[in-house]
């Protein structure tokens, strides 16, 4: 098996992770966890991140901050099977005492690098994550993954003006762009189109990718790591639902856990 | 006994306020969530989804009620009143302009979705802004009177909903602001609550009844302005006052009691609220269970203090 063929088997167990997680849960986002598995599971696990599980609070470790927090089922996951806890404790999501909260607390959870959940608030943190590698002359890497819905928060262009304006090159923004958001298609609820071009109007690096291709993930991800001279932003194209055919593309699955009957078959759909 | 949420008065009472041509909808992509997508289905040439932007939202809510409408504005508590706390003090409130800011998802019986998203202290911010009126109506029935009261109000609205459901305790017709209910009458203490909170003191005098105690329970949907009268003449005959709110101790129904009491009759008054601590996930028993807002609770809470 090559390389990339190993990431999709690692996605896999984190889809059917995060399904089992959410259908214990009885709530929770089911369509944006499963379109930015493989966005995590390129960072985490293509060799991209530089991360000690046994030492969360190492200082020169790379960040990353899910500031479409409501995600954070592939999160957890992810950060389950990187080593920083106990697989276990992915059954305790969004329980009483649980350190897995419906919506990620730093405070409860090792490898939870900001508190998000609040959408547009997330990548201003990680601009001043950026910021204080340049402080305190560390070289640290801070990547943030923002939804495109998310995108309609007037925070995100302050955040955006910000990271160009001190030239964090250490800094790489992605889009998880799924084309959906709550109440419907992002294009039809407040059109956030063309992304790219705003972007690039902030002067950063961009590239538009699939966000479901390791390959193009990886590539794209190792050339912002090299960048010195500005921020970067990938705009992954992602499918919300990825991976279950009866959650793909259906905005329906947004807020929606899985029945018992859907887990089956959505495990059936990810051996 | 029959239960529902407060949310989905709005939406219903929405629709029928819609017949005002006037009427104007928004929200930041909660609409099925707060339930003005109720009202979209019937106006939706009035419905305005301005998407994940609550702040821009509640200014272009300004800007229609500066040009003659009469905008209602939704979204979750803890977004509409602290994302957009500037544009709600700085053009609505400074303004006095006539906007109805209806924040869903109040308090910690939002449940699983966790501390980030449940609101413990809306109450507090809005109340603090001169010219904003704060209404937490007990329940659906109280929210349907409530949000048909504001096509007739002057100047901005805070509505808190709920999303979970509760019983209906109330069935009054109308609503008027600045006014509360006595819901039982007594004579050893009197409980003022408002929301959820209402019900449950309700349900804790029928248990301290079992004991003897006899309390008055107040519902107090006005928490600004406060009914004074009502609360002062219960006050003045139990000499002993507890408040009950799904809400931080700091800023919200109990510091609006108090803030009155003070001044005016100082009695011995205690607050049962969030003790100035974020929420967290669970389910909204649990929840519920762990922050003392159950009918044991507070019937333990009220025999402690007046007899422990
Ligand atoms: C400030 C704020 N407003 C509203 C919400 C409620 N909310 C949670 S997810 C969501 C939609 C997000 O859409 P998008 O960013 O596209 O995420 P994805 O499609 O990846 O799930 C909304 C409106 C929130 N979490 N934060
Ligand atoms: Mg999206």
């Amino acid at each position: 098996m090559d390389d990339f063929g190993k990431l999709e088997e690692i996605s896999k167990g984190i889809r059917r992770d995060v399904l089992t997680m959410l259908n214990k849960a009885g709530s929770g986002h089911s369509g944006g966890s499963l379109s930015v598995t493989d966005i995590l599971v390129a960072l985490y696990f293509g060799g991209i991140m530089k991360y000690d599980p046994q030492r969360p609070d190492w200082e020169d470790r790379d960040r990353l901050v899910l500031s479409k927090g409501h995600a954070c089922p592939a999160l957890y996951a992810v950060l389950a099977e990187a080593g920083f806890f106990d697989k276990q404790l992915l059954w305790t999501l969004r329980q009483l005492g649980s350190p897995l909260q419906g919506h990620p607390d730093s405070k409860k959870l090792p490898g939870i690098e900001a508190s998000t959940g609040s959408l547009g608030n997330g990548i201003s943190q990680a601009v001043g994550m950026s910021l204080a590698a340049k402080v305190l002359h560390k070289r640290y890497n801070v990547f943030c993954i923002i939804g495109d819905g998310e995108m309609q928060e007037g925070l995100v262009y302050e955040a955006l003006m910000a990271a160009a304006h001190y030239k964090l090159s250490n800094l790489t923004v992605i889009v998880d762009n799924n084309g959906l958001q709550i109440d419907g298609q992002c294009r039809d609820v407040m059109n956030i189109y063309p992304i790219k071009e705003k972007f690039e109007a902030f002067n950063f690096r961009t590239y538009e990718i699939s966000g479901h291709s390791y390959k193009n993930l990886i590539d794209t991800l190792t050339t912002a790591k090299r960048n010195v001279v500005s921020p970067t932003a990938i705009i992954a194209r992602t499918v919300k639902g990825m991976g279950v055919s009866f959650m793909s593309n259906r905005v329906e699955y947004h807020g929606v856990a899985p029945s018992d009957t859907e887990l089956a078959k959505a495990l059936e759909e990810l051996r | 006994m029959e239960k529902k949420a407060t949310r989905e008065a709005y939406g219903k009472a929405l629709v029928e306020i819609g017949k005002d041509k006037r009427v104007v909808v928004l929200d930041a992509d909660l609409s099925g969530s707060t339930k003005s997508a109720e009202f979209k289905k019937t106006y939706p040439d009035r419905f305005f989804n301005i998407g994940i932007a609550e702040s821009n939202m509640v200014d272009i809510a300004a800007g229609m009620a500066l040009s003659g409408l009469k905008p209602y504005a939704s979204s979750f508590a803890v977004f509409i009143t602290g994302r957009a706390f500037e544009p709600v003090r700085q053009s609505i409130c400074y303004q006095n302009l006539h906007v109805v800011l209806c924040g869903s998802h109040s308090g910690i019986s939002v449940g699983e979705d966790g501390g980030s998203h449940q609101s413990v202290a809306d109450i507090a911010l809005m109340r603090s802004l001169p010219n904003m009126k704060v209404v937490v109506p007990a329940d659906y029935n109280e929210a349907f009177a409530v949000v048909s009261a504001t096509m007739d109000m002057e100047g901005p609205v805070y509505i808190r909903t709920s999303r979970a459901k509760s019983p209906l305790i109330t069935n009054k017709p109308s609503f008027e602001i600045g006014k509360a209910e006595v819901l039982k009458k007594g004579s050893d203490a009197t409980l003022i609550a408002c929301g959820m909170m209402s019900y449950i003191a309700l349900e804790a005098a029928k248990l301290l009844k079992k004991d003897n105690i006899n309390v008055e329970v107040i519902n107090s949907p006005s928490v600004k302005p406060l009914d004074e009268d009502t609360i002062y003449n219960s006050a003045k005959k139990t000499q002993r006052v507890f408040t009950f709110e799904e809400h931080s101790i700091i800023g919200g129904l109990g510091s609006a009691v108090c803030e009155f009491l003070s001044e005016n009759l100082p009695v011995y008054t205690i607050k049962t609220g969030l003790e100035d601590v974020f929420g967290e996930s669970g389910t909204k028993d649990d929840l519920f269970c762990k922050f003392g807002f159950t009918k044991e609770s507070f019937a333990k809470k009220i025999k402690d203090k007046l007899y422990g």
